[in-house]
């Protein structure tokens, strides 16, 4: 076939450049690079915007009564910063990174549906989109062009019409069930490649850990988002349809929608982080210089910390009177899945040691994620135990804890994703150097933020509150954790500097600059879009191993 | 090096916390001075030693391993031996960790146990608190009082134990009460009753917060608990139960008062006043702040809160009522009077 012995690329750049010509390519485009592309782009987009939302709330609490915005405009930011983070953010991240490198890693041309692929992708756009049309077109508590201002986790009552008398809130669930929608749709699209589209040779013992991962998450993805999405309905029942599902004032339940919100909820940290992990899983070893160490029981690990992870929720309820018996069974079940958890921890330990450790930018933002994502695991594990976590929940040690998860843990992680995949997206590589300020600005920034919040809740200090009085311990810790977004956000630059300038160079990567072990180094960077002209045998977990190694191979020893 | 530095100063911090002279902190829960917050933080230690002890093995061998098995000569291209994994260390590292589980769980079992199935003894003060946007209604059934963000409860002494059972309600969204020297917090929910109960053995006021969001406000729903001696807490809980002062100096505010829409709202006892969506104020000035906590009670404040509370309290359910200087300056009087 004529078209199978050019790469793609080579004719577009014959063609003439021209904008609307561009922009049709990529509205009408199926490749699911180009979508995983697109993902990334618009969860970079709705990072930099729910983080500048961030660094206002967090210039608000720099000191004690200050006013620099008013009660409603903080209610606002953290909800639509918290949603944004968790349903812009993500998730389209780690749709992206699956799109972008599954059919790759498995040496598939495409993923299983193309077309659901791109329908996925725009369901999530229009649904980010329309939560924040609520900023124009919202009625919330307080009034009108308001956006929601009910928490991310929306506590019922407080969502019903009595207390939610405006639109924000119907804002606010609907672009969740929308984007949602597109979750559902690349996560069906994952689960079908992996079993449909394998290469010759490509068994599901040999795939590589970011697709078993990944595939792992996407189950989760179809257990967990129905009930959040049954929960969105029953509220737009209540609120329109006279239901009383969580109206306390008819008889309905608040903890109802609790349950129903953290059966999605936790799970949901897990599908958020074990993108991370698999990230972390390709990165670490190519840098050691070693391949995975107990990879079985990486891929055990990540099974078990699925299936725990969805009898953990009700550990965001320990303060909601449960009964003795049921905080019991629940502290029990979250401290289980801190088991899998350290199994992962210490395999990556076991992979490093013996190896010839490379700190390139892609591995320092790993090592950088293992030291976070220890201590993110052991205040996990404190507020496990339910007494502690009495004391601890809704506190600032809690968001301390988890952005210690997604920004210590899940960002670290991706950032080394970008660095390390970048190379293969673009043909180009980022700057090392532009890389290590990145790097080192975001440690500093991130320590002194998200250490120091530990403290004020260990003080008293509860979460989401728009000001406080002075003189209860807070003030000293609130000012050093806003003089650290100063650095997170000179971190942000040197990053997106370094993407700008990368972007203008010329191609300099070439197909494989990691000497890296998996399928989507042994085609060009960027692929073509039909990823393989031809495949190289496949007959272990790293192919390109036993092709650059044909005296040690390692088929001999799977 | 500098990672590790900041996560070794952020345990060593926690340590220093948790013994440390706590001075103007109001609301530091290792620093309890009620029977349950002492248990949480006993429980608290505990687990704060186990974990500390794993992280500085763990991060010491990361350490190690970073250090030792670093690339050491950037043209050294030759690989290391290749690993596979280890079935002896597999399961070494999925045991140790399992039993530091079994204990966790059993020790957080019997502080659980110890704290939820405490049965109420028969001379406990009894409390319903009822949460609302943005303030604290707080009753005494056996009492007979009606008060307003401010809790007053007797000391326990070992002589004298003397423990304060809470019923939680709310009147609107959920809402949580936490007191940290005190005790956890426990939601406040719509349609239900929970409960919760307090030891303290120290004399003072400790202060906390609402800490479930709850709207606008949630930020300045702020809770002062005073714990009394015996004989204090008796004469405060008389001079409560009075009837509220009807001073024939300030009879006109009384009656601009009276005939205005506050009475929708607020109840004065011995008067046709009996709203329940505002707080009592019955002993209005008996109380050390206004606005649930936000600012101090005193007569130019009082003032300058009825003038215009929206412009205190932004958001929150009271109107400006819309009085004149006059006006104003009557009621304020009559408000005053209210001890």
């Amino acid at each position: 076939m004529a078209t199978a012995e050019y790469p793609l690329e080579q004719s577009r750049a014959t063609k003439e450049w021209s904008l609307p010509a561009v922009l049709h390519d990529w509205v009408i485009t199926v490749d699911h690079k180009r979508l995983g592309i697109m993902y990334i782009v618009a969860s970079l987009v709705f990072f930099v915007v729910a983080g500048l939302m961030a660094a206002v709330m967090r210039a608000q609490l720099a000191f004690p009564n200050n006013t620099l915005v008013p009660p409603e405009v903080f209610n606002r930011l953290f909800t639509m910063h918290g949603t944004s983070m968790v349903f812009l953010v993500g998730m389209p991240f780690l749709a992206g990174l699956a799109n972008y490198l599954v059919p790759l890693m498995i040496g598939a041309r495409d993923m299983a549906f193309p077309r659901l692929n791109a329908f996925g992708f725009w369901i999530f756009l229009f649904g980010g989109l329309l939560l924040y049309f609520s900023y124009i077109a919202g009625e919330g508590l307080a009034g009108h062009g308001s956006a929601p201002d009910v928490g991310w986790f929306a506590y019922s009552p407080l969502t019903e019409r009595a207390f939610s008398r405006g639109s924000s809130t119907d804002y606010w669930t609907l672009s969740i069930l929308t984007a949602g929608i597109g979750s559902i749709a690349s996560a069906i699209n994952v689960i079908a490649t992996v079993f449909s589209m394998r290469a010759k040779g490509m068994t599901f013992w040999r795939m590589p850990l970011f697709v078993w991962l990944l595939f792992v998450v996407s189950g989760m993805i179809l257990i967990v988002l129905p009930p959040l999405s049954a929960a969105q309905i029953m509220l737009l029942l209540d609120r329109y349809l006279g239901a009383h599902f969580f109206d306390t004032q008819a008889g309905g339940s608040a903890v109802l929608w609790q349950h129903f919100f953290w059966i999605f909820g936790h799970p949901e940290v897990y599908v958020l982080i074990l993108p991370g992990f698999a990230c972390a899983s390709e990165i670490i070893p190519v840098f050691s210089r070693k391949p995975m160490f107990g990879r079985a029981a990486m891929i055990g690990a990540t099974v078990s910390i699925g299936f725990l992870s969805l009898g953990v929720w009700a550990h965001h309820m320990f303060a909601v009177g449960m009964a003795a018996a049921s905080n019991m069974f629940f502290a029990a079940s979250t401290m289980m899945v801190g088991v899998p958890t350290g199994i992962k921890i210490f395999n990556w330990l076991g992979t490093m040691y013996g190896g010839k450790i490379r700190f390139d930018t892609p591995m320092l933002w790993c090592i950088g994620f293992l030291f976070q994502f220890l201590i993110a695991g052991l205040t996990g594990v404190m507020l496990a135990v339910a007494p502690f976590d009495w004391q601890l929940t809704d506190s600032y040690f809690v968001v301390a804890h988890f952005h210690y998860v997604l920004l210590g843990g899940l960002l670290f992680t991706y950032f080394g994703a970008i660095y390390y995949w970048f190379p293969k997206a673009t043909g180009r590589m980022l700057s090392e150097t532009l890389g290590k300020w990145h790097f080192w600005l975001l440690v500093i920034g991130f320590h002194m933020t998200f250490d120091t919040l530990h403290f004020p809740g260990l003080l008293g200090m509860p979460r989401r509150i728009y000001t406080y009085p002075a003189g209860r311990g807070w003030d000293t810790l609130n000012l050093i954790a806003t003089i650290g977004v100063v650095f997170q956000a000179a971190a942000i630059l040197c990053f997106t500097w370094n993407v700008i300038n990368s972007l203008r160079k010329r191609k300099d990567a070439g197909d494989d600059p990691w000497d890296a072990w998996t399928l989507e180094w042994a085609t060009s960077s960027p692929p073509p879009e039909y990823n393989f002209v031809t495949l190289p045998e496949i007959r272990s977990s790293r192919p390109l191993w036993d092709l650059k190694h044909p005296e040690d191979p390692d088929w001999k020893y799977e | 090096m500098s990672l590790r530095f900041a996560t070794l100063g952020f345990s060593a911090a926690f340590a220093r916390l948790a013994f440390a002279q706590t001075g103007g902190a109001a609301g530091n829960m290792f620093d309890p001075v009620s029977t349950p917050a002492q248990s949480v933080m006993d429980l608290s230690v505990l687990v704060l030693a186990i974990c500390g002890v794993i992280f500085l093995i763990v991060a010491g061998l990361l350490t190690y391993v970073i250090i030792r098995f670093r690339r050491r000569d950037s043209k050294d291209d030759r690989e290391p031996a290749q690993v596979y994994g280890s079935n002896q260390i597999e399961i070494a590292w999925t045991v140790i960790p399992l039993l530091i589980v079994v204990v966790l769980t059993m020790a957080t079992a019997r502080v659980i146990a110890a704290l939820q199935n405490r049965p109420e003894p028969a001379d406990a003060v009894q409390v319903t608190v009822v949460g609302h946007q943005w303030w604290w209604e707080f009753r005494y059934p056996a009492l007979g009082i009606t008060t307003a963000n401010e809790l007053h409860v007797p000391i326990s002494t070992a002589t004298e134990p003397k423990l304060t059972f809470m019923k939680l309600l709310s009147a609107d969204v959920a809402h949580s009460f936490w007191i940290p020297k005190l005790a956890g917090k426990t939601d406040v929910i719509p349609g239900r009753t929970n409960t919760m109960w307090i030891e303290p053995k120290q004399t003072g006021t400790y202060l906390g917060n609402c800490a479930e969001y709850c709207g606008t406000q949630h930020a300045n729903m702020l809770i002062r608990v005073t714990v009394h001696t015996q004989e204090d807490f008796n004469r405060w809980a008389a001079q409560q139960k009075a009837e509220a002062a009807a001073d024939p100096q300030v009879q006109a505010g009384r009656e601009v008062f009276l005939s205005l829409s506050c009475v929708n709202c607020h109840a004065i006892s011995g008067t046709s006043s009996k709203g329940t969506f505002g707080p009592d104020l019955s002993h209005l000035m008996s109380r050390d702040t206004l606005g649930s906590g936000m600012i101090p009670n005193g007569i130019p404040n009082l003032r300058n809160w009825i003038r215009d509370p929206q412009a205190i309290k932004p958001g929150n359910l009271m109107p400006n009522m819309q009085l004149n200087d006059k006006e104003l300056d009557q009621v304020v009087n009559y408000l005053a009077s209210l001890k």
